[in-house]
This record gives C-alpha cells, sequence and structure tokens, in this order.
C-alpha cells in the first residue's frame, strides 16, 4: 500500500486519527462493497473480478477505483459488453477452483446473462456434481431516476430457479459481510446492491473486526409486537419509517425484519415473527405480480395459518416497468405512505 | 519413421490426402489409435440407435455419424491436462479423451452410476480429471463457460489449452459470438472447431449466415483461422494440432472450420426429408471410416486382416459395455431432490430448509 495511492484516493480510506481511537470506521455502502472485495481479493488469491469498464475507471459507479493498479489485469478485467461471456467465463474459472466475481454495470444487464445463470450456472452442480462458487453483483433499483433500464429490480426473474442464492443488502455492515460470505459459498450467488443506498447509508463498521453475514439468515431492523413488515433492500427504510410514524400517531409497534438473504429464504424467522404479531405485511421494491410477496405470503399461510389475525398484505411497485419521470417513478415506487396505510388498515382489522 | 507416399485415389475428388507434417508426428501405433476411435465411436452409436428403438435409451440420439473425422481427429489433437467441451455429436471426441463408453451408455440409459447419476442426457457431462465440459441444451454457452477454464489455465499460469466445437447452426448464437469475441480478445489457448455440416436441424447453413466460405467468419474476431476436409481424419489432427500449439504457446485463438455433412437427421425422430437425397448420396461415399481405411491399407500402415483385430476388439469391448449398462439400476425417485457430491448429499434448492416439501400435504400445526 504506497502513500501516493492513499493520497489520490484510490486505495481504501484508511481509519482517521479519531476513528482509529474509537475503533470504528465511518463506512458507506458503497465502501463496504468495495472493502469485501478488496480483502477478500488481498486474502484469496483465487478471487478475481471481471465485468465492464471495472479497471481502468474503476466501475461505473467508481466501486472499483484502483483495483486494477493493486492487483492487476490478471484479476481485474475489463470485458466486452458481453454480459452472457462474463457470466460464463466466471463459470468456468469457478469449476477450476477460482472465485470469480462477475460485475453487470447495472443489474438490468444480467438479462443478455440468463441463459448462463439459469441453465448454466444454477444447474450445473445437480446434473454434473461440479460446482460454480461465483458471485454475479450489480446495482440494482429505483429512486435514481434512471429510467427503466438502469432501475430494475430483478429477483423475481430468478426467484423460480433452483441452484442459485440471492442476497440484497440493506445496511453497510450487511453489504460487506453478505458479500465476503458471497464469495465464499460454494454455489452461484446473485448479489443485488441497491445504488439509491450506495453513498446515502453510512455507519460506523468496528475496524478490527472481520464481518461475515452467513447468508440465509433474515435480521431483525426494528422489533415490534403488533405487525411484522417483511422486506429487504431498500424498503427497509421505508418500513422503518412507517414504523416509526405508526408508533408515534397509533401506539402501536411494527416489526420490520430485513430479509438480507432471498434464496434460501429464512422461513422460520419469518414465521416465528408472525406467530408473535399475527399480522404480516410484506414489502417490496420489485412490482407485485409473481414477486417475492407472493412466495413469502405462500410460505406464511402453509406454515403459521392459524396464528393470522389479519389478511396478509403486500405493497409492491406497480406491475409497470419503472418509469422515468420523477413524479411517475415516486408513484411507482412504494412509499412510506402505502405501508402505513396497509398497515393501519391491518390493525383495524 | 514411416511411408510416406501420396494417395493415389480413383474417381474425381481425393478420398484423403496426405499432407506434410502429420505423419511425421504420427506413430503407427497413433495411426491405429485414431481408427481405434473412429470405429469405437460408431459402434457406440449404432449400439445406442439399437438401443433406443429397444426402449432402453431415454430421451432421443443426436447422430454424430459420418462426423467421426473431424471429432476424433480434433480431439486427438489434445494432450493430457487440457480441456475440451462437446456440443452435441461429439461421442467421438469424448472416448478419445479417455471416457469409458460405459459411462455414455449408463447416461443414455439413465441410470444410477452415469457421470450425472441420472439428472442430465446424452452426452451433458463435466469430468474434471478427463478435462471434459458438458454442454447445456442451448450450444454455444459452452464456449463462454470454457473460455473460464482457459482464464485459469492463465490465471494459473498453467500451458493448457482448451478445445470446443460450434456447429454452424450454434456459431450463430450470442452466446458464440461473445464468448469468441472475449477469447479472442483476452488471447486465451482455445481451439474452436466450427462444424459446417451444412444442417441445424432443418434449417439449412445458408440460411444461418450469408458466408459464401465459412472460414471468413473468423476475421470479425481476429483470431487465426483453418479451413479442413471434415471427413479427412489426418487433416482435422493436423491443422487442430498446429492451433493447439499456437494456443499452447500464447498466440491465441483459432477458429477450425470442418466442412462435413449431418448424415442422420437432428436426432432420431427426425427423418430429414428435407436434405437433398444427392448430398447423402455424395457424402456417404466420402465416409470417414472407410477413407480412413482405405488410406491406412493403401499406403501400407494396416493390412485389411490387423483392421479387423481392431473393429472386433471395439465390437467386444462395446458389447461387454451395454451388457453392463443394461443391468445397472435407475436411480432412486426421492434422488431428484439432491446431488450427492463425494458421499455429501446437497439437497436442492441449496437452502437449508429443502425438508418443508416433506410437510406438504401434512396440516400445519394449530395455534395453541
Amino acid at each position: 500500500m504506497s502513500d501516493s495511492k492513499i493520497e489520490s484516493g484510490r486505495q481504501n480510506r484508511p481509519p482517521t486519527g479519531q476513528e482509529a481511537e474509537r475503533g470504528t470506521k465511518e463506512t458507506t455502502y458503497l465502501e463496504a462493497i468495495r472493502e469485501a472485495m478488496w480483502e477478500e481479493m488481498t486474502t484469496d488469491p483465487t478471487v478475481f473480478l471481471l465485468g465492464e469498464d471495472v479497471g481502468t475507471y474503476g466501475g461505473a459507479f467508481k466501486i472499483t477505483e484502483g483495483f486494477l493498479d493493486e492487483f492487476g489485469p490478471e484479476r481485474i478485467i475489463d470485458t466486452p459488453i458481453s454480459e452472457a461471456a462474463i457470466v460464463g467465463a466466471a463459470i468456468g474459472a469457478a469449476h477450476m477452483g477460482f472465485k470469480p466475481i462477475a460485475e453487470m454495470q447495472f443489474i438490468d444487464f444480467i438479462a443478455p446473462a440468463f441463459d448462463m445463470i439459469v441453465n448454466f450456472a444454477a444447474k450445473v452442480r445437480y446434473r454434473t456434481g461440479v460446482g460454480a462458487p461465483l458471485v454475479i453483483r450489480g446495482p440494482c433499483g429505483g429512486g435514481a431516476h434512471a429510467g427503466p433500464f438502469h432501475s430494475q429490480n430483478v429477483e423475481s426473474y430468478f426467484a423460480n430457479v433452483a441452484g442459485l442464492k440471492m442476497v440484497a443488502p440493506a445496511t453497510a455492515r450487511d453489504a460487506k459481510g453478505l458479500l465476503r460470505a458471497a464469495i465464499r459459498d460454494p454455489d452461484p450467488v446473485l448479489y443485488f446492491e441497491h445504488k439509491y443506498l450506495y453513498r446515502r447509508i453510512k455507519e460506523e463498521l468496528p475496524i478490527d473486526e472481520e464481518i461475515i453475514v452467513p447468508l440465509g439468515a433474515a435480521r431483525t431492523h426494528r422489533p415490534g409486537s403488533d405487525l411484522t413488515i417483511v422486506t429487504y433492500g431498500a424498503m427497509v427504510y421505508k418500513a422503518e419509517e412507517a414504523a416509526s410514524r405508526i408508533s408515534e400517531e397509533d401506539g402501536a409497534e411494527l416489526e420490520v425484519l430485513d430479509l438480507r438473504t432471498l434464496r434460501p429464504l429464512d422461513t422460520s424467522t419469518i414465521v416465528e415473527s408472525v406467530k408473535r404479531t399475527g399480522r404480516v405485511l410484506i414489502v417490496h421494491e420489485a412490482p407485485r405480480f409473481g414477486g417475492f410477496a407472493g412466495e413469502i405470503a405462500s410460505q406464511i399461510c402453509e406454515e403459521a395459518f392459524e396464528w393470522l389475525d389479519a389478511p396478509i398484505r403486500r405493497v409492491t411497485a406497480l406491475d409497470t416497468p419503472v418509469p422515468f419521470a420523477p413524479p411517475l417513478e415516486e408513484y411507482y415506487l412504494p412509499q412510506t405512505a402505502d405501508i402505513v396505510d396497509a398497515a393501519r388498515w391491518m390493525l383495524a382489522y | 519413421m514411416m511411408g510416406r507416399k501420396r494417395m493415389a485415389v480413383a474417381g474425381d475428388r481425393p478420398a484423403i490426402t496426405w499432407r506434410s507434417g502429420v505423419l511425421s508426428s504420427l506413430t503407427s501405433e497413433e495411426l491405429r489409435e485414431l481408427f481405434r476411435y473412429l470405429v469405437l465411436s460408431r459402434g457406440l452409436e449404432e449400439r445406442l440407435e439399437h438401443l433406443l428403438k429397444q426402449g432402453q435409451v431415454v430421451g432421443d440420439l443426436y447422430d454424430g455419424r459420418g462426423q467421426e473425422a473431424t471429432v476424433v481427429g480434433s480431439a486427438f489433437a489434445l494432450e493430457e491436462g487440457d480441456w475440451l467441451a462437446p456440443s452435441l455429436r461429439e461421442m467421438g471426441a469424448l472416448l478419445t479423451r479417455g471416457l469409458d463408453p460405459r459411462m455414455l451408455l449408463l447416461q443414455y440409459l439413465a441410470r444410477d452410476g452415469s457421470p450425472s447419476a441420472g439428472r442430465d442426457k446424452s452426452h451433458h457431462v463435466t469430468i474434471p480429471h478427463l478435462g471434459l465440459l458438458g454442454p447445456i441444451g442451448p450450444l454455444g454457452a459452452q464456449l463462454c463457460v470454457l473460455n473460464g477454464v482457459a482464464l485459469a489455465f492463465r490465471l494459473r499460469g498453467e500451458r493448457r489449452v482448451c478445445l470446443t466445437y460450434l456447429g454452424d447452426g450454434a456459431s450463430r448464437t450470442g452466446a458464440a459470438h461473445e464468448g469468441l469475441n472475449l477469447a479472442a480478445v483476452q488471447r486465451l489457448p482455445l481451439v474452436v472447431i466450427l462444424i459446417h455440416n451444412r444442417w441445424a436441424f432443418a434449417t439449412r447453413s445458408d440460411q444461418q449466415a450469408a458466408v459464401a466460405d465459412w472460414i471468413d467468419v473468423a476475421a470479425a474476431y481476429g483470431v487465426s483461422a483453418a479451413s479442413v476436409d471434415g471427413n479427412d481424419v489426418l487433416h482435422v489432427y493436423d491443422e487442430t494440432r498446429r492451433a493447439v500449439d499456437r494456443a499452447r504457446r500464447g498466440d491465441g485463438v483459432t477458429l477450425i472450420v470442418a466442412e462435413t455433412y449431418r448424415m442422420y437427421g437432428h436426432a432420431q425422430h427426425d427423418a430429414q426429408e428435407y436434405v437433398p437425397e444427392a448430398d447423402l448420396h455424395e457424402w456417404r461415399a466420402r465416409d470417414p471410416i472407410d477413407l480412413f481405411e482405405r488410406y491406412l491399407i493403401d499406403s501400407g500402415f494396416e493390412s485389411r486382416p490387423s483392421l479387423a483385430v481392431v473393429k472386433e476388439a471395439a465390437r467386444r469391448e462395446l458389447s461387454a459395455a451395454v451388457e453392463e449398462a443394461l443391468s445397472a439400476p435407475m436411480p432412486e425417485p426421492e434422488g431428484a431432490r439432491f446431488r450427492t457430491v463425494e458421499g455429501e448429499r446437497i439437497p436442492v434448492p441449496w437452502t437449508r430448509r429443502a425438508a418443508v416439501y416433506e410437510d406438504l400435504g401434512q396440516p400445519a400445526s394449530t395455534r395453541p
């Protein structure tokens, strides 16, 4: 680690004196993703990164700035605009014992790699006994006024494919810990990082602790006793806002569960919470039809039907493409007021 | 080392040509070995056709008979440690890389002891110690994945080579374009055999691409290119060997266009009435095994009786393999839930709660 890199801001930012003293460092969601890759690449020579503009430019969002200098062109590979070739190469290298990270410049661009993911990566261990431990990550989500092709949430496209794992962190801690766990996982993991959170979420993360968050475990973001909101990604913050408002204005306490991992789904934590609160509202930013909420609702019906005191409800995006103009997009996306309305209806049921 | 003479061939087109550099690098044992793989592949596919008609082969057969010289000759040019990814008619390549015919029979019969343990069909097998990467149904995809194997070789500083096959149809997929292009810009150690067999299912190759000569497609990727008579096993071997050497030296990708003909339809269900009989007649006269056999005898490397011994040995090997495969059990039905890898049962989907499916049909526990 040379001083010049630190001065130019291209190295991971070292803790300030104050931060070192208190033992934590202010870390954005984006920095957490960057640090997870940096640390895994530093400690494990089998980890490498490939994608569009990840090297020379440092990634479209500058997540991998400085990686090319540090790790060299063999491990930071600028590829042609060929998502199928990117994911395919990651699968092949994974077969050979490497742990590749394939970056989609926007998660919307995962579509051209669909065959590689659902037909090759997802099925290969089942078919052949040979695993594909790769991570495919990219920025998802709306709120950035980026239009129909730079704003999507694609998890449901892959939800029906056995053999894939999927994570969607909401916090900087989870962004870091889940990515490290994903890189170490023996199966293909789709890692959905929410671009709206990149620079808006800042947390104090411990400097000396190795943060690894196991896949498949949900997290209670806010405890409550009257209604459970099951959500993930950027919607965790809208759900939290709604819960605060209802606590202040109605005196009811909403529990907010942050799924963190979408597959494998932590059904037992969801069911445990629902059995305590008797009401469950599922919130996601993806469109409603065929969305994750449908699957979660079904599982709750199978495992906790008799504990329900109100119908399960969903707050989701519209069943339309993500519109571009800010007022349209705001209308399209689930808002805090929508969650408050749905929760009140359920509490009154 | 060996007698060298140009083949004098009856008729107006050469049956098989002698090419400088080939015979000097192949011993007479290797020539016999090549012949063995050709007849083993042909024999295995004949057996499979028979077994399909008996209802033993599950599904269908994508017949590679008539294209054996292309696949055996190219696979023979690889060394131990190299990797190969078949497409859909490359039985001979798998055998040449050392896959036991018994394993292929078990696979086609969907038996428990097959490489995919009954989870996948035909030659969709990935066997790392043999350097075999299985394709998936959408062809062309295996090229993208094989690039990753080649990338791994380079990351480890190993001088190993990858080889795969694309039909004229599969070469038109997005995956094939993307894969070939990435391999080219990364100068990966890759050889691609483009099998111009004139048909992709029922679509003619001139409906696949508007090139006059399929070798022209190589220029767009900036890769080395060669064109071979795909029914001439030595020609295929020779050009592939050069390409493999080039890849091993670090000089990048070669696309070899093998001119041949699909003789038996897309699969067994396809009577290929759309294929002109004149074409089949012409290419039947250039059967790759007949050509090589005639060449070996006429050039004095082998005698008819010595080749008969090779054929008989292959026949016996296949008979024993068929018998063994037929006696192998089908997989247990509940095996559908998991894949066993090195003794460990890995549930599918990869979830801690795979057992939830066992609970279906049972009433959920009631509220206290």
